[in-house]
């Protein structure tokens, strides 16, 4: 299968702080794919690098085999809605329609027409005029009448109501069936992503902590409970996600490919929530700041 | 369009996976009888569009079906419920019923609360279905 977004030790810098750094993943094509983390994490960055909007610092990234924003022909291909679906304000619906069908040599306008139709907006209501959901359902309409092969959203829903998020990911997700198409899409909260995503990645303090498909990450992450125990003691193949001690019990989360049979430990599965959670989890971050300043 | 058969909802609480969650309301229906030989299941279009998840969870969700035997996939059509679960044993669900209900009374005579009973009835089904499987 071809790879929708490939990076090799990519990162960028703003001036002395690095927004993303060593960021290595690989992407199969025909995924909705979820990227998670905290705010500041660097899901923006990582969103606007695979669009091309900016530049990498160091490393590389190609997108659909193709340098992001390398040329008419890439640009096509890549659909971006960006922060907060925006629209030109002072523009009507019809107005914008009119504007993607000018910049977009594949552009869809039956689709487009059909889409605002069905959404039951008013082609000569101004974009500044509309509500929060209906601007979102605009974007979107934009972004898919391009008919692109990914479509890149960054934070899409987050600020919608329940109700207007859910019609949004409603509207998605009939997208991705229809036109067979790619999505990456990013949030800081899990459960927008939970249902629609196949594949994730999370992004914590400019680093991916963890790639892969959701069923996969959900197989092979588990909860133990038991007896203290230092993690020194854990078998080779089980790597430590985060853990928690008190006098008497440890609470680890350990990625592992294999099935956990130590009957000291009682294990539990892990929602979605609570394995992206384990890798944001702070003492986790500051361990390894200890390390760093050990090794120093 | 036709309307759908049957519509599925999704419990995110549950703890069950979602392609499960859509497997088990058709087994459901089907020994429940709203779903009976010949009937379409949703199209995965709709299933998405409804429930705002993932086409890969439906997909996999009817693969499964197909591989029980319960369901078939006419590409380009749909896929169609290809047997009935609603089995004689149907019958046999009101006496069942009343005996529980009996069995509820009486432990909550002999002090059990909800939570208790609860407890014991899934550790006596677990243990008993060990002893099956063995």
């Amino acid at each position: 299968m071809t790879s929708v977004l490939q990076a090799h030790e990519l990162g960028k810098r703003y001036g002395k702080r690095w927004a993303l750094r060593e960021c290595t993943i690989d992407i199969p094509a025909g995924h909705v794919v979820g990227l998670v983390g905290p705010n500041g994490a660097g899901k923006t960055t990582l969103l606007k690098l695979a669009a091309g909007q900016l530049e990498p610092t160091s490393g590389g990234i190609t997108v659909l085999g193709g340098r992001p924003a390398a040329g008419p022909a890439q640009l096509a291909r890549v659909g971006f809605v960006a922060q907060d679906t925006p629209a030109y304000a002072g523009l009507t619906v019809a107005e914008h329609l009119r504007l993607g069908a000018r910049l977009n040599p594949r552009w869809d306008a039956a689709m487009a027409r059909e889409r605002i139709a069905r959404l039951g907006l008013a082609p000569n209501q101004r974009a500044g005029k509309l509500s929060g959901g209906q601007r979102a359902q605009l974007a979107l309409t934009l972004g898919l009448a391009k008919r692109p092969e990914l479509l890149i959203l960054d934070e899409p829903v987050a600020s919608l109501d329940p109700l207007a998020r859910r019609e949004f990911l409603q509207s998605l997700m009939e997208a991705t069936v229809e036109h067979e198409l790619s999505v990456v899409l990013s949030s800081h909260l899990i459960s927008d992503l939970e249902r629609i995503c196949d594949y994730l990645v999370v992004l914590v303090e400019s680093r991916v902590q963890i790639a892969g498909e959701t069923d996969r990450l959900l197989a092979t992450h588990h909860r133990l409970t038991g007896p203290r125990r230092a993690p020194d003691r854990l078998p080779a193949g089980q790597h430590v996600v985060c853990a928690r001690h008190t006098d008497r019990q440890s609470t680890y989360v350990v990625r592992t490919d294999a099935p956990v049979h130590d009957p000291a430990w009682t294990v539990t599965r892990l929602s979605l929530e609570d394995l992206v959670l384990a890798y944001m989890d702070k003492p986790a971050a500051a361990d390894r700041r200890a390390l760093l300043e050990v090794q120093r | 369009m036709e309307r759908p058969v049957i519509e599925f909802h999704l419990d995110a609480k549950s703890g069950v996976s979602p392609y499960l969650q859509l497997v088990q309301q058709v087994r459901h229906a089907l020994r429940l009888g709203l779903l009976r030989e010949g009937d379409q299941l949703p199209t995965v279009k709709e299933v998405v569009a409804q429930l705002a998840i993932n086409p890969n969870t439906v997909l996999k969700a009817y693969r499964e079906l197909e591989h029980e035997g319960l369901a078939s996939a006419r590409p380009g059509v749909g896929t169609f419920v290809t047997k009935t679960l609603t089995d004689t044993s149907l019958a046999a669900h009101g006496p069942l019923r009343l005996d529980l209900q009996r069995w509820l009374s009486k432990a909550r005579r002999a002090g059990l609360d909800d939570e208790s009973i609860e407890a014991l009835f899934m550790t006596t089904f677990r243990t008993t279905a060990q002893e099956d499987i063995a």
